[in-house]
């Protein structure tokens, strides 16, 4: 029985004719948070885009699996009902739309009982939206579109979260206060891969640690490894 | 409903039911008629247009398709309750069917497959002598007695027209705020999002443009039992047109806008008209002022000049205490 909530093996992605990932493979266990880091082009978002078929990203080679499930090249709206549901780099917002539709709408995709996600819920955790609830989305400051991206992804109920650069464009404050939402999530039970550029918020949460570049995985391994050995980041990442 | 919608409602629901007696005139009684028969026509188109972003050029299908089968059917000896039904499901059915046709293309496409779709129901009804009457038109027998009431005089057809219409209006308006109304809107603005968060988008479109079918056959049947008459005239695609500017002039994405634009269409053309030759240019001179100064329509550019008053008023308000000050 597949123990991994996310099993990414041997993924190749193609934009028109260049190869944009290749054979990328990964693995989140269930209940853990896993940071896939790398420069700007490494391919992360690129990574996640090919998971939920963005756009005209489909995996050419490869499968990715859901609890053992195989998922790849699914139409998106299957994926989100099976229940992979992305927080998107840049939050994309339904600006017309307000807090509490937004929120709507991402309630009735999928039937399916994960942990429970309600609206209450989500303005229990994140109470400046519910004061915000009758405002259009696209009023609201960078911070708080970030608090309603992660709210509408987790009222799909999903069973893996996808983070897709929460922090980028924030105040260090928020970055902090996105940081401990995360981390609440996490200490819930639910499976998150984050991605980030962000490499002290990703270290401080994540069980697991895979970095990208040029498309490919270059190090995979455990958060407490590349805490012990700046090489690899300074390598990798070309931070010192 | 908030206790502050409900009073600004009730005003209005009186006002309407005042009009028989205040007009008194049958000739405007009649006016008012048309124009909720006409409001509900455009509240149906609105419900793609506003919150779907989908514009059909053959709208006036659904009210040609219900209109006829309505009158075909009370002919051929049915009561008028299972004419009515019978023309309604009909209608409903074709907009089913030409909605999987018209959802294949997007944009441009989706306008040239309605406009072609409306145009050949339109070329039915102006071909099929035998069934429509062709040119000529077809006439249907009289109005029905709903409940026993006789509806056949101006007043009372208004009330029975009003009440379709606050029907129509509490479900277009639950529509419009609910999940799915919400999902169509989002459908609108990034449909590649909603389908990222489960949404099949393709199925949204579709129940909404099957739901404006429904509601513009009910405009139909009301179409047919208020002119007692239908020709293919009425189902054009200048009708069509009408409509979506009705929706556009009042303001698309509102509630409201559509039955303004509707009110001064029908009362430019059926009133104004008798006093101006060029009424055409008229409301072609209406038209482009709106977009030019509102481009949403008439009701978001009201109430976002109201609400540039009211903040204008309220600075002034602020100010004027330091202002009266005596300079230090």
């Amino acid at each position: 029985m597949a123990t991994e909530a996310l099993d990414i093996s041997g993924l190749d992605a193609y934009y028109g004719d260049s190869h944009v990932l290749h054979a990328v493979s990964f693995a989140l266990k269930g209940g853990r948070l896993l940071g896939l880091l790398g420069r700007n082009g490494a391919g992360k978002t690129t990574c996640m885009a090919t998971i939920m078929v963005m756009g005209f990203l489909k995996p050419r080679r490869g499968s990715i699996s859901l609890y053992g499930e195989n998922v790849a090249g699914l139409a998106p709206d299957a994926i989100a009902r099976k229940g992979i549901c992305l927080v998107p780099q840049g939050r994309r917002m339904f600006r017309t739309l307000t807090v509490r539709e937004n929120l709507m709408v991402a309630a009735q995709a999928r039937k399916a009982a994960g942990s429970g996600w309600s609206i209450d819920r989500v303005f229990e955790l994140f109470p400046r939206l519910a004061e915000r609830a009758a405002q259009l989305a696209g009023s609201l400051s960078g911070g708080e579109q970030q608090m309603l991206a992660i709210g509408r992804a987790l009222m799909g109920n999903p069973r893996v979260l996808l983070m897709d650069e929460p922090s980028e464009g924030l105040a260090p404050q928020l970055v902090a206060e996105v940081g401990r939402t995360i981390a609440q999530l996490k200490a819930e039970g639910q499976s998150i891969v984050l991605v980030e550029q962000n490499i002290k918020l990703t270290l401080d949460l994540a069980d697991d640690v895979v970095i990208m570049n040029t498309g490919r995985v270059v190090f995979r391994g455990s958060a407490n490894e590349i805490k012990l050995d700046d090489a690899i980041v300074s390598q990798h990442l070309g931070v010192f | 409903m908030t206790p502050r919608a409900a009073a600004a409602l009730a005003p209005c629901v009186l006002a309407l039911a005042a009009v028989p007696w205040v007009i008194g005139n049958e000739f405007y009684v009649n006016m008012a008629s048309q124009v909720l028969i006409y409001a509900l026509f455009a509240l149906s188109i609105n419900m793609m247009l506003g919150y779907g972003g989908m514009v059909s050029l053959g709208h006036a299908a659904y009210l040609g398709i219900a209109g006829y089968a309505c009158i075909l059917a009370t002919t051929a000896g049915y009561d008028q309750l299972t004419a009515a039904v019978f023309a309604v499901a009909l209608s409903t059915t074709a907009a089913a069917f030409f909605g999987v046709l018209s959802l294949r293309a997007p944009g441009l496409g989706f306008i040239m497959i309605t406009l072609a779709l409306g145009q050949i129901v339109w070329g039915v009804a102006y071909r099929a002598n035998d069934l429509t009457g062709g040119d000529n038109g077809i006439r249907h027998p009289a109005r029905p007695m709903p409940f026993g009431f006789d509806i056949s005089d101006a007043p009372s057809f208004y009330y029975f027209t009003l009440m379709v219409f606050f029907v129509a209006l509490f479900f277009i308006w639950r529509f419009a705020r609910s999940p799915f109304g919400a999902s169509l809107k989002g459908a609108r603005d990034q449909p590649r999002r909603m389908r990222m968060l489960g949404h099949n988008v393709w199925l949204v479109r579709w129940i909404t443009f099957v739901m404006a079918g429904f509601w513009a056959s009910v405009a139909g049947v009301l179409y047919v039992y208020y002119n007692l008459f239908l020709s293919p005239h009425a189902i054009s695609l200048q009708q069509s047109a009408e409509i979506l500017l009705m929706a556009i002039l009042g303001g698309a994405s509102t509630l409201s806008g559509p039955i303004v634009g509707a009110a001064i269409i029908t009362l430019v053309k059926n009133v104004v008209s008798t006093y101006v030759e060029r009424w055409n240019t008229l409301l072609g001179v209406i038209f482009v002022v709106v977009i030019v100064f509102m481009p949403y329509g008439l009701v978001p550019g009201c109430a976002q000049a109201w609400q540039r008053l009211r903040n204008r008023m309220k600075g002034r308000k602020e100010v004027s205490p330091a202002a009266s000050e005596p300079a230090q």
